[in-house]
């Protein structure tokens, strides 16, 4: 294959279910290097699914994904996930510094400890994320930007050339919109691929060039200007989205 | 004598640290109801291993019993995955079905053995020291002491090289799995561990203090401390403490050690609950009480200050009817004016109450936010 087809991210066929409850039907979507792509849908789309089917962390009933034409498995180190702020305990007895770093645990392996270097990369991230005056606070003691600013932190010390965000506007004041969109963007120009799973139609366009519209199976994918249209809209929400200008 | 004080005081401590330790992340887990059911459904492979060796200190016997530990853990996700029953209805079914097993076994096959059911709930840490390491003569100690020694030490090196994998597993169990770092391997290795910990201590110490202590010093360091390293070391120490006093109570009093060290675990819990600085009780009672009288004082600077330089600032700074104007209990507002006086936010004039100069910042700062 040559370096001008490849794709960051190749799935092809890929069907995942609980049980006999299928929650993607035969997904096909090739993400282009260098895009900043929203994946859209509404509620029960299976949005978070297909970012853990890429990820590895469901298991596919059919289907392969590739990332730069390998296995996830052989691509862990190029790969940055950014979960659902949700999804972890913030009570967790540990600090901003503490969580960012954890981004390196992967490039560490088994057994190592993170250390100086370590330290000196959390530090730049969380200066990258405007939140280095908070490196020793209790993570239980930050607002929501704040928290998502930790975990895109913990994302960017990966120095990953794929990354995987889950709903990272979600619950975010406008001031730390804003500061994660220009960074999303920084990436983009950085030639990193970004994949974020989006809830707010109404931004699409401003902050994506590329989008992905999924219910279950991919309604479409592309370039935003040519994908983006109420016709597919439509068909994703089911003629529920009556906004569109 | 002194010498089987020691002995049991130095296994008591070693037990504690031992459960103190792992109990720090099946509380960051919330698995503590975990390590009740494996300390229950174990008995079941205790009695099938006794069977087989005629010994109730065969090493077989660990082993025995943590397959069975990792077997209850295995049963109740099990169960969980059919997302039919929820964990601690998962975890309700299990453990006494096991142990059931166990007494059944017991009863039916081994009567008159030593293998009694009060042994099993409550071990008798004051029988600990008789059973006795010896070698070529020389008496090395109680074998209860060697047992939870290891174990300690197991857990210590199971915690001292995973302790980055099982602080990522135990906080983002996703991130871990997405990074290769395997968080269903740590899962059953600290399970495996629990088991191991429980039936080594179960016939020292019994199985209702191995609950105590796996979750009453992390619970009571949780408390004291927003760092996993510090966490670790505090429920370690306060498991220590915990053991100590406990013997000392069953010293005094001549009753249960292990109902004793149990009691203490809960007691030295409520005293930390209640003073710990920050999050205790104690502090957030005071924080509370001291937020009613602060919002109390910016109330009366905020109106000092919005009708300070009006006509009618006469009548509505007047110190006896502001109470009408604020329609507040007559009681509580000299309350208030005393604790604004003694703040130097106001100060008295004849018959009125009138701003000083940082009395009129707060209330500018307040209308401001």
């Amino acid at each position: 294959m040559q370096a001008a087809e490849q794709k960051a991210i190749q799935v092809t066929d890929l069907t995942v279910a609980y049980q006999d409850k299928p929650v993607l039907w035969d997904i096909d979507l090739d993400v282009p290097p260098g895009v900043l792509l929203a994946i859209v849908g509404p509620n029960g789309a299976g949005k978070t699914t297909l970012i853990k089917a890429v990820l590895g962390l469901v298991r596919p009933a059919a289907g392969n994904v590739l990332i730069y034409d390998k296995p996830y498995d052989a691509q862990r180190r190029i790969v940055g996930y950014v979960p659902q702020r949700g999804s972890v305990d913030w009570d967790f007895p540990t600090n901003v510094l503490d969580v960012v770093m954890m981004g390196r645990y992967g490039a560490l392996g088994w057994i190592r400890r993170p250390g100086k270097k370590e330290r000196e990369l959390a530090m730049q991230a969380l200066e990258k994320v405007g939140m280095e005056a908070y490196t020793t606070r209790q993570i239980s003691q930050l607002s929501g930007g704040q928290q998502q600013r930790v975990f895109l932190a913990r994302a960017l010390v990966q120095d990953a050339t794929v990354y995987l965000m889950d709903e990272p506007f979600q619950g975010v004041d406008a001031t730390t919109e804003r500061a994660i969109v220009t960074l999303l963007q920084e990436l983009r120009a950085d030639g990193k691929t970004v994949v974020v799973v989006h809830h707010d139609l109404q931004t699409v366009t401003d902050y994506f060039d590329w989008v992905m519209l999924l219910n279950i199976r991919r309604i479409a994918s592309g370039p935003v200007d040519e994908i983006f249209t109420s016709d597919n809209l439509r068909e994703t929400y089911g003629g529920r989205v009556a906004f569109m200008k | 004598m002194l010498e089987g004080h020691l002995d049991i005081l130095l296994i008591a401590i070693v037990t504690a640290v031992a459960c103190a330790l792992l109990g720090v992340f099946l509380v960051l887990r919330r698995m503590t109801l975990m390590s009740d059911a494996i300390s229950h459904a174990i008995l079941p492979g205790i009695v099938l291993a006794f069977f087989l060796t005629h010994s109730l200190s065969s090493p077989l016997l660990i082993l025995a019993a943590a397959g069975t530990g990792v077997l209850t853990v295995v049963c109740v996700e099990l169960l969980e995955r059919t997302k039919l029953v929820k964990e601690d209805a998962a975890i309700g079914l299990t453990f006494p079905a096991l142990f059931s097993i166990g007494v059944i076994l017991i009863s039916r096959f081994a009567g008159n053995v030593h293998l009694d059911m009060d042994a099993v709930l409550l071990g008798e840490l004051a029988y600990a020291p008789l059973n006795r390491l010896k070698a070529f003569g020389y008496d090395l100690g109680p074998v209860s002491l060697y047992v939870m020694g290891t174990i300690l030490v197991l857990n210590l090196v199971f915690i001292c090289l995973f302790y980055k994998e099982l602080k990522l597993a135990t906080f983002d169990a996703s991130l871990a799995a997405a990074l290769g770092l395997a968080p269903t391997v740590i899962h059953y290795g600290l399970m495996t561990l629990v088991s191991v910990t429980t039936v080594g201590a179960f016939d020292a110490v019994g199985s209702i203090l191995v609950v105590a202590l796996i979750a009453g010093p992390p619970a009571t360091a949780y408390l004291m401390t927003d760092r996993l390293s510090r966490m670790l070391i505090l429920s370690a120490i306060i498991g220590s403490v915990n053991a100590v006093s406990g013997y000392g109570v069953a010293f005094l009093f001549d009753v249960s050690i292990a109902g004793s060290i149990a009691t203490m675990t809960l007691l030295i819990f409520v005293l930390v609950f209640l003073v710990v600085p920050n999050r205790g009780l104690i502090a957030i009672a005071r924080r509370h009480a001291r937020q009613k009288w602060e919002f109390a004082q910016t109330m009366l600077v905020i109106h000092l200050f919005n009708h300070e330089g009006l006509p009618e600032a006469e009548t509505e700074s007047a110190i006896a009817d502001l109470h009408e104007h604020l329609s507040w209990d007559p009681g509580f507002t000299s309350q208030v004016v005393r604790y604004a006086l003694n703040n130097r936010c106001v100060s008295r004039k004849e018959t009125q109450l009138i701003l000083t100069a940082h009395g009129r910042t707060i209330a500018q700062q307040a209308l401001v936010q």
